[in-house]
């Protein structure tokens, strides 16, 4: 017989025994005893036949699962009979393992996960790495290689299998039959990449070496693009699509899964298509990323030391130039990663900590009800439930609520990591976020790690005590359950220990990000409305061209109603790096060799840039509209570039050599106030070239200053670029302080996330405190009533019981504080204008806590201080 | 007096299952039988406790040692539940046997040593 037929089997067996106990009875009859004694005498002979036909039962092993079953259903309804309890533990729970899970999911996806390329242990990043401490401070240590460096390397080598090279572009995508043309995100990816990575393409091929050619026409659509734009027809294949007016054959189409190095990329060329030869011969041009696979029988080590030789030879070959001396590695994730590992760990912490608090809180609200159920227990022990018995019922209602919530919190964390994965604008998109099995096993980990925590330390505390003792101090309630009360008090220090350190990592992020947001920019940043757009080089291939579109369109800009100011620049500030270059100063004696040559980030702007985005002129003037190709070359330089580099002098009338526009001397005409490329990040020298001398060939950013919300202009501005050419894109079009938001977008998640955390964490720990102390004041009942009718007064009951419940949170705040000054080193490097150990927000922390502690204990202790002394001694 | 006799039904672990297959070898037998056969064969000296005695059977039928089956009575015109030996019970009677043999004749050298010695 299986398990399933157990209720054949209970029947068989109350059959049997019936059937024995009758004979039992007939016989005894028969012996003589009267028809009416009979059935007490074979019952006497015979035993309790209920006891029996469980002791037999008892015999197949299906009574665990019985009393699992029973257990479950006791649980299912003790549960439902405090529906308050329940929700509130379940919803705590919920919240916590919702948290941790989609955290977990988004940190393994980005951290954990090997990427999905062939042998992905053995594949690294090779940057270039400058030795001089000062430009590691300028984040050169790790720093794009140039081109020929790459091609040195890869021929110069042995260590590494092989080593591909991709480049960013963008392109302007237009149709043949007239749909809109579009800037789409492009890489240029050396022929050898795909087989390096171990990918094939879906569709037709990927490049060969003869491709990987400057005139390489050769093209490869990404998934996204094959689906969008061309409707997933595999005949694009073979066809030609116009990039920038320039035809380019369609060889493959990669996989839908390929989103490396970021899901946005569309097409991919030839690594050196387009580029020019002198470009690629320059050790100089630092654009590349270089992917390595090292050989199986290699060190990276060693195969590392390959490459730094070769690297220090081209370094002391161009000297005059900035070619890094070193090379540093890294691996692909983190290379992927980035900046988005050190907040994802720090939210990692943020939830752990409030998974703690949870299971604390669950674990409080446990004791408080297995107290107030302390008599239910005792009878229950005193009727002959077994220790074990009574802690395994109470497991198991743990366990349900933990399932409860843990269930809610699966579904919770699908939707959190949804919302996460689109909130969180830097996350390295290469591979898909999604739940998997280690997520859910987690989950699981989670969740049983909780039912225990939550289940064994009130079930053991409540079945320590002698069933008899709690039955007899039942009438001194004021004695009983000491230890509890103590433990009910640790597991809250803790709770609100751990909520302090939350609360100040929350405090100082929420102040660094609050200085970010409130950083000058150094130009005006209010009802600014900015644009980008890119002249395809096919069609405009002259200067002249370009410049009369560029007037033309700045011209029909600023007549339009409501627009103060419309300027052009290469980018506006806070819009990121973009580019820099070095230049020397024909004027000042050679550089030594070995020193780095000066670089300053490499701007360009139009005659009314400046005082459109209101950057004050220091001294000489701005550009004029005869700052134009065929004049004198100008150049305008930033208040730090010639305090550096012209200390005491007068910057204006010298020059700056440019080697790579035109190798050319350009005039300084004049110097403007710093403006900021970043926020949160310090200023930097820039160098400002006029948009009309010719060398412009990049995209430009159109700024229009607006009398109104800059919005409302942005279609009429959009009108005159379609009327001047309506084959031209336009792409990020924001407003100034939409631009600064988006820059700061991981600072204000993570920021605005741990703050979440934290003010949970802080409910929850109020929760906590207003639990033990209602549940104290609840016990005390007798024992104020008796202070009472010997004549205290109220206040000195109020402050007796606030006393009680407050003394936890001071505990709970000066540990708390104390981990703190640890913890927030962890953070220390994400903090902008804000020291770790930032006074204010102690003091702040700290009198938030004790007002919410003070307050969550008001409740109980003024309910106490309002018994009427007679009823109180009454319930007795 | 019947206290007494209780105290003496304490069988050591294992003995009541060997004590059922025994009886068993007679033929098949419903639960009240076999406890009566014992209790009548030790005049009484076993007391057979229900409350061991069907755990013991079901213990027995579970491990495949006998089998059950509801049967009609001879001589009452009732159904009973019977047991019956199986191959693996007859096997195990013997296993048994020789365990509790060892075991008497071990207990017996450390009660009686001089008696054993001379037989």
């Amino acid at each position: 017989m299986r398990w399933w037929q157990i209720r054949k089997r209970d029947q068989d067996v109350e059959r049997e025994l019936e059937s024995d106990l009758e004979l039992e009875e007939e016989e005894q009859r028969e012996s003589g005893v009267s028809p009416g004694e009979a059935r007490h005498a074979a019952l006497r002979a015979f035993g309790n036949p209920t006891l029996i036909s469980e002791q037999t039962r008892a015999v197949w092993s299906w009574t665990a699962l019985e009393n699992l079953h029973r257990d479950i259903r006791i649980g299912v309804r003790t549960l439902f009979r405090s529906p308050g309890f329940s929700s509130l533990a379940v919803l705590v729970i919920a919240l916590c393992i919702g948290a941790t899970t989609s955290l977990f999911t988004v940190v393994h996806s980005v951290l954990l996960r090997p990427l999905p390329f062939r042998d992905p242990d053995r594949l690294v990043m090779i940057y270039e790495h400058f030795r001089d401490p000062s430009m590691n401070a300028l984040q050169f240590n790790l720093n794009a290689v140039a081109p020929a460096d790459y091609y040195d390397w890869r021929a110069r080598t042995l260590g590494f299998e092989d080593m591909a090279a991709w480049r960013y572009w963008q392109f302007n995508l237009t149709g043949e039959q007239g749909e809109l043309p579009e800037l789409i995100q492009a890489r240029g990816g050396s022929w050898n990449l795909f087989p390096l990575l171990g990918v094939n393409a879906v569709l037709g091929r990927t490049f060969t070496e003869s491709e990987d050619r400057t005139d390489g026409d050769a093209v490869m659509l990404t998934w996204s693009l094959f689906e969008r734009r061309f409707g997933g027809d595999p005949s694009v294949v073979g066809k030609q699509i116009h990039l920038d007016g320039k035809p380019y054959t369609v060889v493959g189409v990669l996989p839908k899964w390929f989103t490396y190095p970021d899901a946005k990329v569309e097409v991919w060329v030839p690594f050196a298509s387009g580029l020019p030869p002198e470009i690629l011969a320059h050790h100089d041009y630092h654009f590349t990323r270089v992917v390595a696979r090292l050989r199986s029988d290699v060190s990276l080590a060693s195969a590392l030391g390959q490459v730094e030789a070769v690297q220090h030879q081209l370094h002391l070959q161009n000297l005059h130039a900035p070619v890094a001396e070193d090379v540093a590695p890294k691996t692909l994730i983190e290379d992927l990663a980035h900046d988005v590992k050190k907040p994802l760990i720090i939210l990692l912490w943020a939830v752990g900590c409030m998974l703690l608090i949870g299971c604390l809180n669950v674990a409080n609200l446990m004791v408080a009800r297995s107290a107030a159920r302390q008599k239910e227990i005792a009878i229950c022990s005193a009727l002959g439930a077994r220790r074990f018995t009574l802690i395994r019922v109470q497991l198991i209602e743990s366990l349900l609520v933990s399932v409860a919530g843990g269930v809610t919190g699966a579904l919770l964390s699908l939707a959190a990591t949804n919302w996460l994965v689109s909130a969180w604008r830097d996350l390295p998109s290469a591979r898909s976020v999604h739940a998997d099995g280690v997520v859910l096993a987690f989950a699981c980990v989670l969740f049983i790690s909780a039912a225990l925590m939550a289940g064994v330390l009130p079930a053991i505390s409540s079945t320590s005590k002698q069933g008899i003792g709690t039955l007899q101090s039942s009438s001194h309630t004021a004695t009983c359950g000491r230890t509890r009360t103590a433990l009910r008090k640790t597991l809250l220090t803790v709770e609100i220990a751990t909520t302090v350190v939350l609360l100040i990592a929350a405090g100082l992020l929420l102040k660094s990000f609050w200085r970010l947001r409130t950083t000058d920019l150094g130009c005006v940043t209010d009802k600014v409305l900015t644009m980008g757009y890119s002249l395809p080089a096919k069609k405009y291939d002259n200067p002249e061209k370009v410049n009369a579109f560029n007037e033309t369109l700045l011209e029909r800009v600023r007549s339009l109603p409501g627009v103060r100011a419309a300027a052009l620049g290469l980018v506006v500030p806070g819009a990121g790096h973009a580019g820099d270059d070095a230049f020397t100063i024909p004027e000042h004696p050679p550089i030594a060799a070995g020193t780095a040559q000066p670089v300053a980030l490499y701007r360009r702007a139009d005659p009314g840039y400046f005082s459109a985005l209101g950057i004050p002129l220091l001294s000489g003037r701005f550009f004029t509209s005869s700052d134009r190709v065929g004049r004198v070359r100008t150049v305008i330089i930033s208040r730090l570039l010639a305090q550096q580099y012209f200390p005491g002098e007068n910057p204006l009338g010298q020059h700056l050599h440019m080697v790579p526009y035109g190798n050319a001397d350009y005039e300084i005409v004049g110097i403007v106030a710093d403006a900021l490329h970043q926020v949160g990040q310090p200023a930097k020298p820039t160098m400002y070239f006029p948009i009309l001398d010719g060398e412009s060939d990049r995209g430009l950013t159109l700024v229009v200053r607006t009398t109104a919300n800059p919005l409302t202009i942005s279609v009429p501005v959009q009108k005159v670029i379609a009327k001047l050419d309506p084959q031209l894109p336009v792409f990020d079009v924001l407003t100034m302080q939409q631009l600064i938001e988006q820059s700061l977008g991981n600072a204000s998640l993570s920021a605005s996330l741990v703050i979440g955390f934290a003010v949970l964490s802080l409910i929850l720990a109020s929760i906590g405190l207003y639990g033990v102390l209602s549940y104290l004041t609840t016990q005390r009942t007798g024992e104020i009533g008796v202070r009472m009718a010997l004549g205290a007064q109220r206040e000195q009951v109020l402050r007796l019981l606030l006393g009680q419940g407050v003394r936890p949170a001071l505990y709970g705040l000066t540990l708390g504080l104390a981990a703190s000054a640890g913890a927030v080193r962890l953070i220390q490097s994400m903090l902008y204008g804000t020291r770790p150990l930032d006074p204010a927000i102690f003091a702040a922390v700290a009198a938030t806590l004790l007002g919410v502690a003070a307050l969550a204990c008001l409740v109980p202790a003024w309910r106490a201080s309002r018994i009427e002394p007679m009823q109180a001694l009454r319930t007795e | 007096m019947k206290k007494r006799t209780q105290k003496h039904t304490d069988l050591l672990q294992g003995t009541l299952d060997m004590l059922i297959l025994r009886t068993l070898i007679y033929g098949a037998a419903h639960g009240h039988q076999i406890g009566k056969h014992i209790q009548r064969t030790t005049n009484d000296f076993l007391q057979m406790q229900h409350g061991s005695l069907y755990p013991a059977l079901h213990r027995l039928e579970r491990r495949g040692w006998v089998v059950s089956k509801w049967e009609m009575a001879p001589d009452r015109n009732r159904e009973f539940k019977y047991y019956r030996l199986t191959k693996k019970g007859k096997k195990q009677l013997v296993v048994e046997e020789s365990k509790w043999k060892r075991m008497a004749e071990a207990v017996a050298r450390v009660m009686w040593p001089a008696t054993t010695e001379e037989s």
